[in-house]
């Protein structure tokens, strides 16, 4: 705001305008005065919500997500079965103390500094890869949150091989450069073969219940089972959440970016750092798709020579090439470098949360959206131990990752609400949540998720994405549908049975009343046989609690309010 | 006269026993096809003006013999326990020689647990068909109707006898002032003096009244009835019997509309589809339609209203399928000119040529023209 201010007032001065006094000269110095660097301590300050930082319990949540979804995906980027473990301790007066220790591949002493102490520093920016992180700003915005609130330093301890010792820093941002501080680096015995552990404390506050950390915890065992995760809250019992499967999930291809999907500011930074020599083969090698007829028709579309040297192109060659990009046919890009869950484990998750009657899964096959290769899964759990009055229960998860925040402004709760179910047997109104015994899961698995904000909360309203998901639910829909058809017509047939033996003692004592003495049982027993001989056999569709084999008491109540740990 | 009474009565007792007969028997072959494993069914005409045949010697409709068959299935098993219930019910009044309402009967359901009937036109239909299945009529089943059967006045003595001592009671019909008899609702045990020519036969009470007031059976020389609407069962036994025994002309004076030919006129001189295994005995083939013709809405200029929807579908309805119609090139032709018009007129009209008009002018002018009748 101050900087647009400051603009607005050269451009005054640059482009002569007369002054009619000199007043206007002395409101520019003393503007100037104002006129400053912002440092990213105050950028910090004033856009925490974007980060997800907004307030005590939610940074708490973002901090501990931060730090697991690295770990996650480091142990995953060097096939390492995954255990983490995350504790969190309370130090009073709203303070908490956050560890966070994984036995990823660790990292390079000279790295640790920047990737723990540095904004917008990371691998996961230029990289179009399915994974959980994407910008490279999350661990580091908690480090300079806890610097904020506590002014203390995020210790860290890093190895990488048996042989090699383990680096223990203590750092700190600097907030005018936004470079680290260095306030301890040395080394230490550490009784892992390698790994990484993050220690910081912040003001924060823990609380139970729908968007708290035992929730995400919780959610990303489910939804990520070949992870362990060995938890303690700061009250209560130690938790773990034991991996089910051994298998590793198949590592995801990284792609280059398609061209559909390269914006003009991209362009001009991709220009600026490739290492090609000619524009032709820069089109080629640093774009997924492109040939070399392609990257000719491009060109010639753009009206630009094959041989210019990509260093030479000014932003106005950039938006011509983006707009020539456009206007030619390219092959959509390849859709193997996103790796689905899979039906029967998103299933199996789902089972483990909520003890239903009825289940369904969907893994739908790739698609793009302004090429960029996404795909969408889902599972659906109905009746059973479900509680009957309320809404639809959606959880959400993007990349393995759980979204707890922002529901409403997510492109699959509209997926979800646009979705007319009263034709699967749920109640409706309008344009909301439907109504009835129902948890549904929607997993959104992309190369890059389009996420409405820094702090990753709810995916953007593209129509690509939100069609997709609509298909996907539409599918879980018809299944269910069918379902819950099939148990009224049971419900119908029992009712009727109930209703024979309703009425069978009222045919046979009038008959008795009418015609004196006969035998009542017999009568009874025949006329019963008879009638529910023509009606066939009736499917069991009593539920059965005991049926579903996945399910996990003590792993369903994690996080809910009513744990009995919440006592105060 | 004697003679024939004890002979009535001696049929009634027959009759009822029959009644009794059918019950047992109809139960005892379910709860034997029930423990044979046979399908268990029950039989009765279907009730509609679809399963009536008319033929002007006759007099009345009668079954064409279309049969309704219910089979006892989860989905009829409450209907069965209730036609059981009820015939049930109906055995225990005949053995008691005692009666019961229609509503009696339905309040008497009350006791039935699930087998109860949550409104009383479920029960009346479960009489209707019981009724229908033994070709026996309600109060040969013990039940009678809610409603009086209407209200005479005239020179006519009723003989009844009194419920409690068995008296005899006369009851001079010319002695109400300005009330009158009312109809019981079982007609079989009266007996009737009369030196009435004819009797005329009136849809509403407030014009039964005015001819009432004025002593117009006196001038006449005929006994008035009033149905109030269309005429119960007992009303329409009790023409039947009085003008039989006492060989009276019949005359029906209702509105100019549909529902005054048709509802009214129809079902009391030929019966009505409902019941049509009982229309032999309460129809009234000797009455003519006096009055309101739509001829008459012209001739006497009598004010109108139009025709409402309901009068027009019943118009069409009476035109495509009642057999009565069908057999009466009169009606046909009374009906469409109704249509035509567009128009319909009440009994009251006549008042706007003076409120004794009806008396002083219309009902003597109509009585003399034969020709402006309809049969």
């Amino acid at each position: 705001m101050e900087k647009d201010v400051s603009l607005s007032n050269f451009t005054n001065n640059d482009t002569g305008v007369p002054r009619s006094n000199g007043s206007a000269t002395a409101k520019a110095h003393e503007l100037a005065k104002a006129q400053r660097d912002i440092s990213i301590a105050e950028f910090f300050e004033k856009n925490r919500h974007l980060l997800g930082f907004d307030n005590k319990r939610k940074a708490l949540l973002t901090t501990i997500k931060e730090a697991v979804d690295n770990s996650i995906d480091a142990c995953e980027e060097s096939d390492i079965l995954p255990e983490i473990i995350v504790e969190i301790i309370d130090l009073g007066n709203d303070k908490y103390r956050v560890v966070v220790e994984d036995n990823g591949p660790g990292i390079v002493k000279a790295q640790i500094p920047k990737i723990f102490a540095k904004l917008l520093y990371g691998s996961k920016f230029h990289k179009l890869k399915m994974q959980r992180g994407q910008q490279g700003i999350g661990i580091s915005a908690a480090v300079m949150y806890s610097q904020l609130t506590t002014g203390k330093a995020t210790k860290i301890v890093s190895k990488i091989h048996p042989d090699e010792p383990a680096h223990y820093y203590e750092l700190k941002i600097n907030t005018q450069k936004n470079e680290p501080e260095i306030l301890v680096d040395s080394v230490r015995d550490w009784h892992k073969d390698h790994g990484t552990r993050v220690e910081m404390e912040l003001e924060s506050s823990y609380m139970k219940g729908a968007q708290s950390v035992d929730e995400y915890l919780k959610e990303t065992a489910i939804i990520n089972p070949h992870v362990t995760i060995i938890y303690q809250p700061p009250k209560g019992d130690q938790l773990l959440l034991v991996r089910v499967t051994d298998d590793k999930p198949v590592q995801p291809k990284e792609i280059k970016p398609h061209p559909y999907g390269v914006e003009v500011g991209m362009m001009i930074k991709m220009l600026s750092v490739t290492k090609e020599k000619t524009v032709k083969s820069f089109l080629m090698s640093d774009f997924s798709r492109v040939s070399s007829s392609v990257a000719e028709s491009i060109l010639e579309n753009a009206a630009i020579l094959s041989k210019d040297k990509p260093s030479k192109m000014s932003r106005d060659h950039a938006e011509k090439l983006v707009k020539a990009i456009r206007d030619t046919k390219i092959m959509m890009p390849p859709t193997d470098c996103v790796v689905p869950i899979g039906s029967e484990l998103l299933e199996k998750g789902l089972k483990k949360e909520v003890n239903a009657e009825f289940y369904a899964s969907v893994s739908r096959s790739p698609q793009v959206y302004r090429g960029n290769p996404f795909l969408i899964e889902g599972s659906i759990a109905y009746g059973g131990l479900i509680p009957k009055e309320g809404s639809l229960n959606l959880m959400r998860f993007a990349n393995r990752v759980p979204l707890l925040y922002q529901q409403g402004a997510c492109a699959i709760s509209e997926a979800v609400t646009s979705t007319s179910w009263r034709q699967y047997g749920l109640q409706q109104s309008g344009r909301n949540m439907p109504q009835g015994p129902v948890v549904l899961v929607i997993h959104v698995a992309s190369v890059w998720v389009p996420f409405t904000s820094e702090a990753k909360e709810a995916i953007a309203h593209y129509p690509e994405l939100i069609k997709e998901i609509k298909l996907c639910i539409q599918e879980l829909g018809r299944s269910l549908g069918k379902y819950v058809n099939k148990k009224k017509r049971v419900g119908d047939e029992l009712k009727k049975r109930s209703y024979i033996e309703t009425y069978i003692p009222h045919i046979s004592d009038a008959i008795f009343e009418i015609i004196g003495d006969f035998d009542k049982v017999s009568f009874e027993d025949k006329l019963r046989e008879t009638l529910e001989k023509t009606r066939g056999k009736v499917e069991d569709l009593k539920f059965d609690p005991s049926k579903n084999l996945d399910y996990d008491e003590d792993l369903a109540s994690i996080g809910k309010d009513s744990d009995g740990d919440n006592d105060e | 006269m004697r003679i024939l009474l004890v002979l009535v009565k001696i049929v009634m007792v027959i009759m009822m026993n029959d009644a009794l007969k059918k019950i047992k028997s109809s139960a005892d072959k379910l709860k034997d096809d029930v423990l044979k494993g046979n399908k268990a069914e029950l039989e009765a005409p279907v009730r509609s003006l679809n399963n009536v045949i008319y033929n002007k010697n006759d007099g009345f409709f009668e079954l064409k013999g279309l049969m309704k068959k219910r089979t006892l299935t989860a989905n009829t098993v409450k209907t069965f326990a209730q036609t059981l219930r009820v015939m049930s019910l109906s055995k225990s009044l005949i053995e008691t020689e005692d009666i019961a309402t229609k509503r009696e009967a339905y309040y008497v359901s009350k006791n039935w647990d699930e087998a109860r009937f949550k409104e009383q036109n479920e029960s009346d239909a479960v009489m209707d068909d019981i009724e229908a299945m033994f070709s026996v009529n309600r109060e040969q089943l013990g039940f009678i109707a809610d409603e009086h059967g209407g209200s005479v006045a005239g020179e006519l003595v009723v003989i009844d006898k009194d419920p409690n001592s068995g008296e005899e009671l006369r009851i001079d019909c010319t002695r109400f002032g300005s009330g009158a008899y009312s109809i019981p609702s079982d007609v079989e045990h009266l007996r009737f003096e009369t030196k009435a020519k004819s009797m005329i036969v009136i849809e509403t009470n407030g014009m039964f009244e005015r001819l009432n007031k004025h002593g117009f059976w006196r001038t006449a020389n005929c006994i008035i009835v009033s149905m109030g609407g269309v005429p119960t069962r007992a009303c329409r036994r009790f023409i039947r019997r009085l003008s039989d025994d006492a060989d009276l002309d019949v005359f029906v004076f209702t509105d100019g509309d549909p529902y005054g030919y048709l509802n009214i006129y129809r079902t009391l001189k030929v019966g009505s589809g409902n019941a049509a295994h009982i229309n032999e005995f309460f129809c009234v083939p000797r009455a003519k339609f006096l009055g309101i013709t739509p001829d008459d809405i012209a001739d006497y200029k009598l004010p109108t209203h139009p025709l409402k929807d309901v009068d027009i579908k019943r118009i069409k309805d009476g035109i495509k399928n009642d057999p009565f119609v069908h057999a009466h090139k009169s009606w046909q032709d009374a009906l469409s000119k109704l249509m035509k018009n567009g128009k319909r007129a009440e009994q009251q009209a006549l008042a706007k040529h003076g409120l004794n008009f009806v008396v002083s002018d219309y009902l003597p002018e109509k009585l003399k023209k034969p020709d402006s009748w309809l049969d």
